[in-house]
């Protein structure tokens, strides 16, 4: 009996508007239930992004005691380490890297990474083999992708060897810059790629079928068939990419080094001053970058739509 | 790095989230992270640091005790805790590893200094960070007396010296040599250079020799890293310059400064130095002068046992030779690296410590390191033995060389200092700057770090 009238109340929250009383309810319930998980988030996420945020305003100013030779510290509140990311000198130009990282690299992962997708999707003899030789630069760590390339991209390396050139990779100029978009290129393109390829093995064959049947060409077919279906997909795929770029740091770290202007990113500078032990500049910087970050994500999904959330599913039920 | 790292990479997602789930969150949820972030501004009142008395730490209490240091790559260090140990059963020390990368090193001994924490008992640091762990109070000022000091290099001793006490006891050291190719010099029957321009001219005769071509002149570490600043420091230094003086004052905007600096950018542009250095660290360095592409090479002493191995990888075994680095009107100086020992401020049973520093840096420890892992000891008597000469051909330049060097720009903020140098450096190397105006920045970016930047 009461598992029956429990079970018309929750049809009746689903299709009709609930009486309010009942709805607290479930909202109370809801919190209940889900608390655990925001308070272990709120400890993991909400506190350092709190703390780094209070941090920023840390001001402190040090001094060496000229008896002693020890350092003085002293600290207050202020604007002053905003000041100091803004009028500095690295700025801008950490920026710009960040930014170009990111437009480029995420375009030419989209072209490459929906092309392997649709090698992938195909059937044909080998597949498996193909699908696995394309994630493996995927399932390599950054830190030792970024250590292979640094080989290739050696004086003495496999690159100028290729290109019969003597190009100096990991000195200052646009080939530095160059060397990391390749780098990110040849290990992310696989994400995008196997993230589109979930959204194509979705789209029902029968689709296809129709098209060829009205004489549609493999052309047209990709363009009104295949990519819209994998939209979602692909949006979610270079939202996280596009995240993922503007916070590069292990990467060009390791392939190209620390402190060379033409690859510097923002996540490098923040990592710079806090192993100066500056750690308000540092968290300054990070929030910058942080909101930078969140600035972007909000405008991609405004202009995009990207289905972060679900609603898709409940529409298509 | 890690941590920094992590904390972006936790915050990226969220922002993702965020912007889709904003306006769903349910009014507690935002009481909650309001509750939050009130409860961090009120435990942040106390983050200045008051300088205490500066007296030396008393070294009392005996028991357990650690040694942190970098990754043991020879695996020779346990043995030697192993023979403390069995004779010091009440106060053993227990090994610590740390990872092979300096800065990580840097990074985890400053963690445990903020935490205050009295994991590590004995860092052994490298010499450049003693400044700063010294004014940052992390570890304490040594009895210096009671260590054997007056034996071992002066130059050595002084890496870990600031303020005029000792913080910390040479454990090894290290000094650059100029390697060079015995078998082409012999050809054209010339000494190995002293100074810049004998380097030159030696490179011009060989060059003339057909076994000379496609033969370099000369290469170091010219990469915009650590390495950079240690070839400048020397080429400051070799021609008569400081680049930090005894005040602490930068002083690289003086004439011998130019004069160093004028040297190694030159290299470049003359083509004394080819191109491609511009991006050697010390191995790539090393595989060049190996397969035969360098006529000289300014690098450390490790070298000597790699590029003498017979089986093949070397071209050059059995066919170079070490000198002193050159210089601007006779044998240059050298910049010194090694590793110095030093005790934790935060830890307990430092007479334990204080012991156990004597022991590990001793003499006859610093013998057996040279023997096993061909470590460069700080005793000055171990390098004229004849057994260790017969087997490190090299002792006598390279004592020669450690016995001219002079250490790294003693700078609390040791990171901004050689930021600032490497800066310069690297943009008279590559042209970008003329000497002058690389060196007026660098005077007043260094002088920045020096003075303590906010």
């Amino acid at each position: 009996m009461s598992v029956l009238s429990q079970g018309r109340a929750r049809r009746d929250t689903g299709s009709r508007p609930p009486r309010t009383s009942r709805r607290a309810g479930t909202g109370r319930l809801a919190a209940a239930l889900l608390s655990p998980t925001l308070l272990v988030l709120g400890l993991v996420v909400g506190y350092p992004v709190l703390a780094a945020f209070r941090l920023s305003f840390v001001v402190s100013s040090e001094s060496i005691d000229s008896q002693t030779g020890f350092k003085v510290t002293t600290t207050s509140y202020g604007l002053d380490n905003y000041e100091a990311v803004f009028t500095g000198e690295r700025f801008l130009r950490p920026w710009w890297n960040t930014t170009s990282f990111a437009l480029v690299s995420v375009a030419i992962e989209v072209l490459i990474g929906v092309a392997m997708a649709l090698v992938m999707h195909r059937a044909f003899r080998g597949r498996a083999l193909v699908r696995a030789a394309i994630l493996v630069p995927w399932a390599i760590p950054t830190a030792i992708s970024g250590l292979l390339w640094k080989w290739i991209f050696n004086s003495q390396g496999v690159a100028n060897e290729l290109l019969g050139a003597k190009v100096l990779w990991s000195s200052e100029g646009f080939q530095a810059w160059l060397s990391v978009v390749i780098a990110d290129t040849w290990k992310t393109a696989p994400f995008i790629g196997l993230l589109v390829l979930a959204g194509l093995q979705i789209i029902p064959g029968e689709l296809y079928e129709a098209a060829r049947v009205d004489g549609a060409s493999p052309w047209r077919a990709f363009w009104r068939i295949t990519l819209p279906l994998v939209r979602p997909a692909l949006v979610v795929a270079v939202l996280f990419r596009l995240l993922d770029v503007l916070r590069m740091f292990d990467l060009v770290y390791v392939l190209v080094g620390p402190r060379k202007h033409s690859v510097e990113t923002l996540s490098m500078v923040a990592f710079e001053e806090m192993s100066n032990l500056r750690f308000g500049t540092a968290a300054a910087y990070a929030t910058v970058l942080f909101l930078y970050i969140a600035a972007v994500a909000f405008a991609f999904v405004k202009l995009f739509g990207a289905d972060l959330i679900g609603r898709g599913t409940r529409s298509s039920q | 790095m890690s941590s920094s790292q992590m904390s972006r990479r936790e915050a990226g997602i969220p922002a993702a989230t965020k912007a889709g789930t904003v306006r769903r969150r349910s009014a507690w949820a935002v009481a909650a992270s309001a509750a939050l972030l009130a409860a961090t501004l009120a435990g942040c009142g106390g983050d200045s640091s008051e300088p205490s008395a500066g007296s030396p730490g008393e070294f009392s209490g005996r028991g357990p005790i650690t040694l942190a240091t970098g990754k043991d790559t020879t695996g020779t260090i346990q043995d030697q805790l192993d023979r403390w140990n069995s004779e010091h059963p009440d106060e053993k020390v227990t090994l610590v590893e740390l990872p092979e990368s300096a800065d990580q090193q840097r990074q985890q001994f400053i963690q445990n200094a903020q935490t205050e924490s009295d994991a590590y008992t004995v860092l052994n640091l490298d010499p450049i960070w003693v400044a700063e762990f010294a004014a940052n109070q992390w570890i304490d000022a040594l009895p210096a007396k009671e260590f054997p000091l007056d034996k071992m290099l002066p130059a050595v001793v002084k890496t870990g010296e600031y303020f005029g006490k000792q913080y910390a006891i040479p454990f090894n050291t290290n000094a650059g040599l100029l390697f060079y190719r015995k078998d082409l010099l012999d050809k054209t029957g010339v000494q190995p250079p002293t100074t810049w321009d004998e380097m030159k001219d030696a490179c011009a005769d060989v060059a003339e020799l057909p076994e000379g071509r496609g033969v370099d002149c000369y290469a170091g570490q010219f990469d915009k890293y650590e390495g950079l600043t240690v070839n400048f420091s020397e080429a400051v230094a070799s021609a008569g310059g400081t680049v930090v003086d005894a005040e602490g004052n930068a002083t690289v905007d003086t004439e011998e400064a130019k004069k160093g600096l004028q040297f190694l950018a030159d290299g470049f542009k003359d083509g004394t130095f080819p191109k491609e250095s511009s991006t050697y660290q010390e191995e790539d360095g090393r595989r060049a002068f190996q397969a035969g592409k360098l006529l000289f090479h300014r690098q450390w002493p490790y070298q000597w046992a790699l590029a003498d191995t017979e089986d093949g990888s070397s071209k050059v075994a059995g066919k170079f030779g070490v000198a002193p680095l050159p210089g601007l009107d006779g044998p240059g100086k050298s910049s010194l690296g090694g590793l110095d020992l030093a005790v934790s401020k935060f830890a307990k049973n430092k007479a334990t410590a204080l012991d156990f520093i004597k022991f590990f840096s001793s003499e006859a420890n610093a013998r057996t390191n040279l023997k096993v892992t061909s470590a460069a000891p700080p005793y000055a008597g171990l390098y004229d033995d004849p057994a260790l000469r017969r087997q490190f051909p090299y002792l006598a330049t390279l004592k020669a060389s450690l016995s001219s060097a002079v250490p790294r720009p003693v700078v609390v903020q040791y990171g901004d200092a050689t930021a600032a140098i490497q800066e310069g450096a690297a943009a008279a190397l590559s042209g970008s700057k003329s000497v002058d105006a690389a060196l007026a920045d660098m005077q007043r970016d260094l002088s920045a770090a020096i003075a303590e930047k906010k």
